[in-house]
């Protein structure tokens, strides 16, 4: 089948665990990356569950007020900064350099190196457990976070939040190492012709991404670094208002950060998502270079956005904000018509990863809407800090990026392991999460509109307050059930799932012309390369010719289902 | 067939027309700036905006008070104005190095080096000095937290440029570099350059702007 076959020599022992934890190989870090991201996923997951247990009657006090505030806290920045963003890193590490014909990434060793860098600020970050806890909420709004005059800390805000800082500064390093590396290899390792406007999609919003990481990152990163002295030797000099200090100013370095990750959080995910819709919709793209173009521009945008946040202050120009973020809509609904014009009239086959897909597309267009409506000022005044933010950055988050992941997983599986995740699990873990997801986060809008708070630990049995609040929680057990689904998925068929062929999809893109999973140095030959679909060229581009597929050696399709070769 | 092989000419009707280049049998993106390079490139643009975030908040600190710096703190001027010109002198000797490895000449390019190397570490003992006898401290209110960060990092900075410097002369030493491989000397250059824009942009908020 595959022409791939070289047998590497082997040079001495070296035990499997020594050949993980050494390696440079983008592949292998690739994996590593999802699985730490996968087990901080776990960690993250169940703090949410406890959260949901404590909201799921009015007045209760299974958590003390002080561990409710760690919890979120730590849930928060544990899926954002652990799961959502290296899970993202991950699916890269593995797919980018194959999907541009390369072996490996730019700097393989400094790639090893941010890796390993997330784990240990993984421990830094759950070190605050044990240093008193830091609930702060993953904004980390001073001066609830700092310190005041004479270095007294807010309550609840001990030597924890010095371990939440520096492992955010660790996780930030990380993340900015990573952006040189994918930037350097997209801009310098493509394959013989594979131009820019030839890229992969999904290269194309790491690209992106990636950019957006190398800008704001580096911001936050000042503003821990100030917020650490400020706590530890300055006690309140720059933010904390009674110590002469500026609270707004933390605000704008923080989202001037914290905007953009949004979207270096979603647009992996919508890279993963359009890879998916052609290929289960046997159609090219609709709108390629359109995509390219809503991209690039909503990475543009995202530099200006950041005060929408601090609308309620009273301290932003609320015009200009609101006017810049209304404009994200407009490429953001280019690219739903990107993906839709996709899927219209194409041969739609349901397998798990277009499921996924098509749900990433109905919750993200709720999530975003959600959003939309946030730029208008009055209604941003109304439901500031209330659950409608929540339901916004969960349907956003978890409703896209989650989902989007899973799509990406369940596509990319076969080429990292040569087996296929079992189709019929997918199916229950799609269905528990779609349900899950939209039980937990739906009542949170009217929860918002009805003016309850985020991050309260109780609440009174006032209004519908406790059956809404009781469905979120029975919602969050879903997602759980979801996720234990996926996980013995994964258990059972990393070992004995159906052995998959090389271009199991009949997919378009190179990371199906090697053989799955594909030798360290990831390719013998490439198929020309003359459009942004290289082995769709090569399997259908002279249909006359069919002698001309053995030439080119690379037998991709053959015997895969669905292949037409 | 063993490694990565030039595209296999299938004579397939392709769908994408070709471009100049490929027609011209250029490959695409040979050429251009060494990755390495690239890399430190990238690694500066994010330098640069960890600075901007420090810059902002010396701003926007700035704003709360009518005299600034707050009474009671003096600055070195003449001392800055010595360490700045020795920083600035310390970028042309750099260029100088790099200019000397571009032609091949591996021993003028290991005398700039030095030099370069002795006027960072001439700054670097200036900066202690200055550090040593100013009369405020890095908790004296936030012009003394600001003051001390944005030259603490800075310094810090030009400390990694010496030990850079230091590694790249042992390797010349060692008879490495021509003028064709030396991306990691481009590299460091760029990043002394980097660092002695940032110290002109300090000093011109610090001391001029005042």
């Amino acid at each position: 089948m595959a022409t791939t076959t070289l047998v590497r020599e082997r040079v001495g022992y070296r035990s499997t665990l020594f050949e993980w934890l050494t390696t440079t190989d983008h592949k292998k870090i690739g994996v590593l990356y999802l699985t730490s991201s996968l087990i901080f996923f776990l960690l993250g997951g169940l703090q949410a569950l406890a959260i949901r247990t404590q909201l799921a009657f009015p007045n209760q006090a299974l958590l003390d007020h002080a561990t409710y505030n760690d919890f979120f806290t730590i849930h928060g920045t544990t899926m954002i900064f652990l799961f959502a963003m290296p899970i993202l890193s991950g699916l890269a590490n593995f797919v980018v350099p194959l999907q541009i014909g390369a072996a490996d990434m730019a700097f393989p060793r400094i790639n090893a190196l941010g890796f390993w860098m997330v784990p240990m600020g993984g421990l830094l970050i759950y070190a605050t457990y044990l240093a008193g806890g830091a609930g702060i909420g993953w904004t980390g709004y001073v001066p609830l976070s700092d310190a005041g005059p004479g270095g007294v800390f807010g309550p609840g805000t001990g030597l924890g939040v010095d371990f939440w800082i520096m492992g955010l500064v660790f996780l930030g390093a990380s993340s900015i190492l990573g952006a040189i590396n994918f930037l350097a290899t997209i801009f310098k390792l493509r394959a013989p012709g594979l131009t820019m406007w030839r890229l992969p999609i999904f290269v194309w919003t790491v690209l992106v991404t990636q950019t957006l990481a190398l800008f704001a990152i580096p911001v936050f990163t000042t503003a821990l670094v100030l917020l650490f002295i400020d706590r530890n030797f300055t006690h309140g000099a720059f933010f904390n208002p009674a110590a002469g200090g500026n609270a707004i100013l933390w605000q704008n370095m923080f989202w001037f950060f914290g905007h953009p990750e949004v979207y270096i959080m979603i647009l992996p995910a919508m890279g993963v998502i359009s890879e998916v819709v052609p290929v289960f919709s046997r159609k090219p793209l609709f709108g390629y270079k359109a995509f390219i173009g809503a991209t690039i521009g909503i990475g543009l945008l995202a530099f200006g956005v950041w005060a929408h946040h601090m609308f309620a202050t009273g301290a932003v120009y609320l015009p200009f904000f609101s006017f810049v973020t209304g404009l994200i809509g407009v490429p953001t609904g280019i690219k739903f018509f990107n993906w839709l014009a996709t899927m219209w009239r194409g041969q739609i086959s349901l397998k798990t990863p277009m499921l996924f897909a098509i749900a990433f597309l109905a919750m993200f267009l709720i999530g975003g809407l959600d959003g939309a409506v946030l730029a208008a000022v009055p209604f941003d005044y109304d439901v500031t800090d209330t659950y409608w933010v929540v339901a916004h950055l969960h349907y956003v988050l978890f409703g896209g990026t989650a989902l989007g992941v899973f799509a990406g997983i369940y596509y990319w599986f076969p080429k990292m392991f040569g087996r296929y995740l079992d189709e019929r699990l997918g199916q229950i873990h799609w269905l528990l999460m779609f349900i899950g997801v939209n039980l937990t986060f739906f009542p949170m809008h009217i929860l918002g509109l009805e003016g309850m708070p985020r991050r309260i630990a109780t609440y009174p049995a006032t209004l519908d307050w406790p059956i809404l609040n009781l469905l979120a929680t029975i919602g969050a057990f879903v997602i759980a059930a979801g996720v234990a689904v996926f996980f013995v998925n994964l258990a059972i068929s990393i070992r004995a799932g159906a052995p998959a062929p090389d271009d199991p999809w009949d997919a378009y893109t190179l990371e199906w012309a090697t053989t799955s999973p594909p030798p360290p140095y990831n390719f013998d030959t490439l198929p020309p390369i003359r459009s942004e679909r290289p082995l769709f060229d090569l399997k259908h581009g002279a249909a006359s010719d069919g002698g001309a597929l053995a030439v080119a050696t690379v037998a991709a399709g053959a015997g895969g289902p669905g292949g037409e070769a | 067939m063993t490694g990565r092989a030039e595209p296999v000419e299938t004579g397939l009707a392709l769908r994408g027309a070709a471009t100049a280049r490929e027609r011209a049998g250029a490959h695409p993106i040979a050429g251009g700036t060494d990755t390495t390079v690239l890399g430190v490139y990238l690694f500066i643009a994010s330098e640069a905006m960890f600075f901007a975030g420090l810059f902002a908040a010396y701003f926007t600190a700035r704003t709360k008070y009518s005299t600034w710096p707050p009474g009671g703190i003096h600055l070195d001027l003449p001392l800055a104005a010595v360490l700045t010109a020795l920083l600035v002198s310390s970028s042309f000797t750099m260029h100088g190095a790099v200019r000397a490895i571009r032609a091949g000449d591996r021993q003028r390019m290991i005398r700039w080096l030095t030099v370069t190397l002795v006027l960072g570490t001439l700054f670097l003992a200036g900066q202690a000095y200055d550090y040593a006898t100013l009369g405020f401290g890095f908790t004296s209110g936030v012009y003394g937290a600001a003051f001390f960060t944005m030259t603490g990092f800075h310094g810090a900075h030009v400390l990694g440029g010496v030990i850079a410097m230091s590694v790249m002369l042992g390797r010349a030493g060692a008879g490495q570099f021509t003028a064709k491989h030396h991306a990691a000397i481009e590299g460091v250059s760029a990043y002394w350059h980097f660092v002695d824009l940032i110290w002109v942009l300090l000093f011109s908020t610090l001391y001029l702007l005042r």
